[in-house]
This record gives structure tokens, sequence and C-alpha cells, in this order.
């Protein structure tokens, strides 16, 4: 299972880049695409729209399951990856660049640091590996 | 604290890991929910032949010479005077009509039946039937004796007879044999979950493996590969089979979930027979319709159906058909908006709407 050091992370599965001072990229980590399996389409928020940390602004389908998408900083989305549109499994090949899901203008810096570092993301996933023994 | 800890493996876990199978833990098991893609899974048992293995599942034996009157009073469908060889699916009922489970049971003679049920309810329906039996015939749990493969596809039939014999392609569905399989007696019944031709082998643990084996061996040319649990729920969902726990549950009945053709009012008292005769007569205020997606999105289980703002239901279950390349569902809808051609709206997780239609069933016709 693969976690870039350099991304940060949430409990709920995202990822998230920095780019530039303000701006970060959001998707969905390896662990995510792995329990979902093959997904089949995706709804995303629209460029412009405003997001709030913590509530969902999308949702991936899986051939099984359907999973939220939360904004893991609050902002305006920038971006959209449109390449998903035709091709939404490219999360399931490639989670960590290929198939990121939106670009966002963070509003409050302060909430890029208050996410998981790789390590302790690393530590959820090991937990969350004992659970199912 | 570990949910899946105590997950057991069935006889075939091996064999699945051995064919790339992702495992997860399933009604106490260890089941495949995939293989090669559960898109590619779905479109083999639909085209040719695939290979389950659904050992999880319950097996149960009434027997005894007041046999017949037990199972004929804890089923609501007609198990007990239909002739020897017959399968009958049927609902084992509350006495206020929810469904304890659904199941099938096998006439293996006039004062003997085999019963198979869902993998979640192993332990509740034991429980139900020996209370209901009364100690008026015997009650024996066979799951631990039993293995299961069914075996499913329009090539399936064909890959039967090469195993057990070709008097196998002349057995009409719902109908189930004994046979001899490396010295080790198996139930071959013309019964499964996917709409296909085919059947479900019951067979003795230790001769699960060889036979799963030779399957596999005598398929080869017919495209056989084994099939995981997702596609199982594609395939019965296309043909509106109900899943217990999801779309059926002991706060539904067989009139509102559109399984009265499983009950015989007029086969004598059973189980829940007031309810649903009462519900009948003055019709169910809700029933379980099988719908289609006309946009983006796909239903899940517990998403709220609409008509207008009003809420007239919850979708039961739902997924991308793989043979029609759309999203369908099944959902409890009150009555008007429960006819075929309603139009419906599902509640996507409150963050979008949907418009779908209410469809004639099966949503894919074999």
């Amino acid at each position: 299972m693969s976690v870039p050091k350099d991304y940060r992370y949430t409990d709920s599965h995202e990822w998230v880049r920095i780019e530039e001072d303000n701006v970060v990229t959001i998707g969905i980590t390896d662990y995510a695409q792995e329990k979902l399996g093959d997904i089949v389409s995706i709804d995303l928020p629209r460029v412009g729209d405003e997001v709030e940390r913590g509530e969902p602004i999308g949702m991936i389908d899986s051939q099984k399951a359907s999973t939220e998408v939360f904004a893991p900083v609050s902002g305006v989305v920038l971006e959209v990856n449109e390449l998903l549109n035709d091709d939404p499994a490219v999360i399931n090949t490639d989670p960590y660049e290929e198939g990121w899901l939106v670009r966002i203008e963070v509003e409050d810096l302060e909430q890029i640091d208050e996410l998981q570092s790789a390590d302790d993301y690393e530590e959820l996933l090991g937990k969350l590996d004992d659970e199912e023994g | 604290m570990t949910a899946h800890g105590d997950a057991r493996k069935t006889f075939l876990y091996d064999e699945h890991v051995k064919a790339g199978g992702k495992m997860v833990p399933f009604a106490g098991y260890w089941m495949p929910v995939q293989f090669e893609g559960i898109a590619a899974e779905h479109h083999r048992v639909r085209t040719k032949v695939g290979l389950f293995d659904v050992s999880h599942m319950g097996e149960v034996l009434f027997r005894g010479p007041r046999a017949l009157s037990v199972v004929q009073r804890i089923t609501t469908n007609n198990v007990g005077t239909v002739s020897p060889g017959k399968a009958v699916y049927t609902p084992v009922c509350l006495p206020t009509g929810g469904i304890v489970d659904d199941m099938i049971f096998y006439k293996v003679s006039d004062t003997e039946w085999f019963v198979c049920v869902n993998a979640s309810n192993k332990d509740k329906d034991y429980q139900w039937f020996v209370r209901q039996a009364e100690g008026e015939c015997e009650v024996l749990d066979l799951s631990e004796q039993y293995s299961q493969v069914a075996v499913q596809g329009p090539n399936a039939p064909a890959l039967l007879a090469r195993v057990f014999g070709d008097d196998v392609l002349a057995m009409k569905p719902f109908t189930f044999v004994k046979k001899d399989f490396q010295g080790a007696e198996v139930i071959l019944a013309t019964t499964g979950y996917t709409g296909e031709k085919g059947g479900e082998v019951y067979v003795p643990n230790a001769a699960v493996v060889a036979l799963w084996q030779e399957l596999m061996q005598k398929g080869e040319d017919l495209g056989v590969a084994p099939i995981g649990l997702g596609a199982r729920d594609s395939l019965r969902l296309e043909m509106k089979y109900c899943l217990y726990g999801n779309d059926i549950d002991e706060t539904t009945t067989p009139v509102e979930a559109g399984l009265s053709w499983t009950v015989k009012f007029d086969k004598g008292d059973f189980v829940g027979r007031d309810v649903l005769v009462r519900q009948r007569d003055e019709g169910a205020s809700r029933s379980l319709v099988a719908f289609v997606v006309e946009g983006k999105g796909i239903p899940r289980h517990g998403y709220p159906v609409l008509v207008g703002d009003l809420e007239v239901g919850h979708v039961t279950s739902g997924t991308l058909s793989p043979t029609l390349g759309i999203a369908v569902g099944m959902a409890y809808v009150a009555r008007p908006h429960d006819e075929i051609g309603s139009r419906i709206t599902i509640d996507i997780k409150g963050m979008r709407k949907v418009e779908a239609r209410v469809v004639q069933s099966p949503l894919v016709k074999r």
C-alpha cells in the first residue's frame, strides 16, 4: 500500500498535496481505491464551488460500493480533473498522480498543518489492518 | 476488538488465493469478492460459465414421520406435497408476516427435507426451526459437513454433464438428484441465484477441493473461471432476486417484497398467514419495485426515494448493471407510486437527486 511521504492525509482516506502557497490538490489514497475496487463513475464539485472542511464534496462509485469524498480543507475549487469523466478507473491505477480529483484554493493555511503526516496515516492503516485480522 | 478477526475460511480458501481472489470477511467467512474484476466476471456468467464458492451458506435437514406438517407450518410456499426431487424457494415468516429468512427446500422423500439457508441467518434459522418443530421431527444442522459450489451460465449444463453424466442435461429447473463424486454423495440441484442455467452442488467438505479442481479443468474450453461475491450481487440484482438483509428482513413481508407467488394461501395454516391474507386482500401499503436510473449516479441501500418533495420509500439494493450499462436498483415504494412506469427520484446521500423509473422485473430478460 503506497503512502507518499510528501503528502498530507485525512482519516477518511483523502490525500492533500501542497502545490504552491495556498493551492492544494486532493485525491483518494491507494488504500481507499483498493477498498473500493473497480471505479465506474465519479461526481465532483464544479470550478468556483466553495467547499467546507469535513463536508462531502463528491462521490466515487465503484462496481460494488459508493463513497463520499470529504473536503480536507475549506476553500474554493480552482480546477477539476476532467480526465476522470471519461476514465474514472485512472483513480485505481494511479491514485496519487493522474487520478487526482480537484485543486482547491485554501482559505486558512492552518488547516493544512492540522492534516496527518504520511507516518501518522500509515499508523492508521496499520490499525485498520489489525482490525481485519 | 477485531470485528473480523475470527472470520473462518471455507475449504476452498486456498484455491481462491491461488486464483488471485481478493478476500474479504462476509457473514463470518473469508470470501472472494472478486477475481478478474466484477464486470468481467458478471459477463462471463451471462455468456459462458462461472464457479461460485457458496460454502458459507447453511444446510439443515428436517426428518421424521411428522416432518411434513412441520415444514408446511413454517414455510409460506408449498414445500410439502410436491414430488420428491423437487426444489422449492420459500420465505419463512414470523407470526407478524416479517421474513425470518428466504431459502430453498429440497424434498428428499415424504419424510425428509434438505434446506439451504442464508449464511448470515444460519444460527437464527436453526433456533427458529427447532422451536417451531416442537419436537415433532428431527431438525439437524448439517452446515459443518457441507460445502457448496454454484455452477452458473449458459455453458453450465454442459460442464455439469461432463462431471456428473449426460442425464444432468435432461433435468428441469428446480429439481435435484443425488450423485456420486469420487465416492462422496453430493446433491446436484438445478437451482441458482443468477438467472442463468446451471446448478448448485452440495458436497461433503472432504470432496469439495477435488470437485472444484475438476470443474475448473473440465470447463477450461467452456470459459470457466471463479466468480466473486461482487458479481454474484450484480447478477442477482439484474434478476430482482432478493438479498436477505438488504431487500427483505423481519420488518418486510413476502406480499410487500413481491414474493406473493411464494405464498400458498390454500395449503392450510402456516406461520404469518393471517397478516399475509390481510395484506393480500387490502393491498400492501408499499411494495418492492425494480427501477432504472435516468441520469448520473448509482443508487445504494438506504437512499431515500422521493416523489416531488415527499419521501415515499427507500432503496434496498443498487448497482451499475454490467449487462445494461445503466444504474439499476430495488426499492420499497409506497402506493400508488410503486406502479410500473412511475417516476421517482433517488436522493443520493443528500448531495444530488437523480430521476428514475419503476420498471418490470427482471431487469434483464433471460
